[in-house]
């Protein structure tokens, strides 16, 4: 039997407590240890860009945008077991819908990134309803020709007047309001409140009732529907909130980059967000934070890398290097960067 | 035969049984797997249907939670017709059933398990999910509550927080039982809850199903090869047989009916 237990708070039976949490390392108790984790990191994300210089805190702002971006590709993929190769597709849109709205109408950036995220939410909404047709291979398949149909569909000359075509849109970069903040800074945090906001809300919910559901719906379809989980609404509403972080991620990313164009969008990018989830830990939230600065870091180290033998031909070279760092990680961390973290926490509490 | 009122306005009268399954039919292309069974199932009571294998005991089931749609015949539940039901709102109306082959959320908890089994009897959405609005703490407490309630009741305290995937088959099968029960059923369906267990578990199983009828006030419907369980625990007995209806009365009339005992010499190991 369980030694500890507690009560219930209409205290007629008594509740096992999980053992997982009763784990500890050097003494102290894993969930006291992931608070511990958890204030660092965001005490780290505070601190830094005061730290560093300009540029350094331009790429924090990607990897959180990143991040975001696999963390709504994980909501589906790793929670709700749909697979996705058109994310970029979401992403674009999400940029489109900010950069119109602030470079044609002159909208505060502020004021765009719900609008974005709505849009997405319906695109996501509306293409996840005839996906339900579709399982596993059929469905990549689906995904990945909207990936490749966004840059042309932006590129068409109809739409030109909106979408700027080939040219895309250039946009101002928005001014810091606060006198100790740089903009890069000042955008950076706005970034980071979005950022921990989604995280919070994808936290909640799938450790709740929708959470369950979605994740009973990867695991055996046939059983969620039996328990009463509808499954149409369930998988469609899913592909929206999914695309909705990953718009918002785009959003921000126009904001950041102050341009945007179709080819930024390409099915390279959908790849990206693959690798950033199964890097990170599918079905983990805090893989998609490693996700996003593995996708970020690798590709700029890689160059590096690749820059240093001196030869002309080092852009090709710096895929091939990203690949070995690709292998690399999936071999050493077959979950992904989180998979690892907790086989690694495991390991040493089991050696208390 | 005994053929179902065609009045279902005595729906809620207690004369009246709570499932009426009147003459239905399955085919899958050339296959046969059903062929105009009818029978009541009372309210209270436990129901044992027998077959051999391939009888079409199962295929009776996915008409039963709607996974399938009878090419003919009628499903009654509680007085009305359950065909145009969506196979999402059984659960709902009042059925809750096991899988023959285990269906449980692999990688979830037994917790989260019973949890889901609670999922009709809760409505909270995304939005009020992702914001932990206020009221869906009590949501969540009162399905953990229920959930714990039948944890304890099936015995599976010392596992409530591991993976079912971890789990020997036996205590699965318990974990599919409890999430079954989670759904609060009037009808509970048991697709050969006795298979895989060893003799000290059948025995076990007998008792919890009773129980769980005398405790609960659920209507049974056990599918079953094993015999003894079924004469042990049933008030009435189904036999079918290539999909058809063979015989049908107490236990002890169906063990003693030629046409039962010569599908299952027919048939049996
Ligand atoms: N989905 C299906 N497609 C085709 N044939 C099926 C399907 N389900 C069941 N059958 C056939 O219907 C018959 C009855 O099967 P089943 O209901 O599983 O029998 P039981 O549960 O009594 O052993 C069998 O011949 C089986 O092969
Ligand atoms: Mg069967």
């Amino acid at each position: 039997m369980v030694a500890d237990v507690k009560m219930t708070s209409t205290g007629r039976r008594a509740i096992p407590e999980n053992p997982a949490l009763r784990l500890s390392i050097a003494g102290i108790r894993l969930p006291v240890w992931n608070k511990i984790w958890l204030i660092l990191a965001l005490l780290i994300a505070v601190v830094m860009p005061f730290l560093v210089e300009d540029f350094s805190v331009f790429q924090m702002t990607q990897a959180l945008i990143f991040a975001m971006a696999i963390l709504g590709l994980n909501l589906l993929t790793g929670f709700n077991g749909q697979f996705s190769l058109g994310h970029s597709a979401f992403f674009g849109i999400g940029a489109y819908t900010t950069a119109i709205m602030m470079g044609h109408y002159d909208i505060a950036f502020y004021w765009t990134v719900i609008p974005a995220g709505v849009v997405c939410l319906v695109a996501g909404f509306l293409f996840g309803l005839p996906a339900l047709r579709l399982e596993g291979l059929y469905l990549a398949l689906a995904t990945f020709a909207l990936a490749t149909a966004m840059p042309q569909i932006l590129k068409y000359n109809h739409f030109e007047e909106f979408t700027g075509g080939v040219q895309g849109i250039d946009l101002d970069k928005p001014k810091s309001p606060v006198a100790f903040m740089t903009d890069d800074q000042f955008l950076y945090f706005v970034v980071l409140l979005i950022a921990v906001f989604l995280f919070i809300c994808a936290w909640n919910l799938v450790r709740g009732r929708t959470g369950r559901a979605m994740i009973a719906i990867r695991d055996n379809p046939i059983a969620a529907q039996t328990m009463g989980v509808n499954n149409a609404v369930y998988k469609s509403l899913t592909f929206g909130v999914s695309a909705l972080y990953t718009g918002v991620a785009g959003s921000m990313s126009a904001i950041i980059i102050q341009f945007v164009a179709p080819d930024s969008f390409t099915f390279l990018l959908a790849v990206t967000f693959l690798v950033g989830l199964v890097v990170g830990g599918v079905a983990s939230i805090p893989g998609a934070i490693f996700g996003g600065i593995f996708v970020l870091l690798i590709p700029n180290f890689s160059e590096w890398v690749a820059d240093l033998t001196g030869r002309t031909d080092a852009k090709g070279l710096s895929w091939a290097v990203y690949g070995a760092f690709l292998i690399l990680a999936v071999y050493v961390m077959p979950a992904g960067a989180a998979g690892f973290v907790r086989k690694l926490t495991a390991k040493l509490a089991r050696g208390n | 035969m005994n053929r179902v009122s065609a009045n279902p306005s005595a729906a809620s009268s207690s004369g009246q049984p709570l499932l009426q399954v009147s003459d239905v039919a399955v085919h899958f292309g050339g296959i046969i797997a059903l062929d105009g069974v009818s029978f009541d199932v009372k309210q209270g009571s436990i129901l044992g249907l027998i077959g051999p294998n391939g009888a079409g005991k199962t295929t009776l089931f996915n008409c039963l939670s709607r996974l399938y749609i009878p090419n003919s015949g009628d499903i009654r539940f509680a007085g009305q017709s359950i065909l145009s039901t969506a196979p999402h709102k059984i659960a709902n109306t009042g059925i809750g059933r096991t899988f023959q082959n285990l269906a449980l959320f692999a990688t979830m908890s037994v917790l989260d398990n019973v949890m889901v089994g609670g999922h009709s009897q809760s409505s909270s959405d995304f939005l009020s999910n992702a914001l932990r609005l206020p009221w869906v703490k009590t949501e969540e407490d009162g399905l953990a509550d229920t959930a714990w309630d039948l944890i304890e009741y099936l015995d599976l305290m010392d596992e409530a927080y591991t993976p079912v995937a971890d789990l020997p088959f036996g205590t699965q099968k318990r974990v599919e039982l409890a999430r079954a029960l989670a759904s609060k059923p009037k009808l509970l369906l048991l697709d050969e809850p006795a298979g895989g267990l060893n003799h000290d578990e059948v025995d076990g199983l007998g008792s919890l199903i009773k129980q769980i009828r005398d405790d609960r006030g659920i209507t049974v419907l056990l599918v079953e090869h094993h015999m003894s369980l079924v004469m042990a625990v049933s008030d009435h007995v189904v036999a079918i047989d290539f999909g058809r209806k063979i015989g049908e009365g107490t236990p002890s009339e169906v063990q003693q009916n030629p046409e039962v005992i010569r599908a299952y010499l027919g048939t049996s190991d």
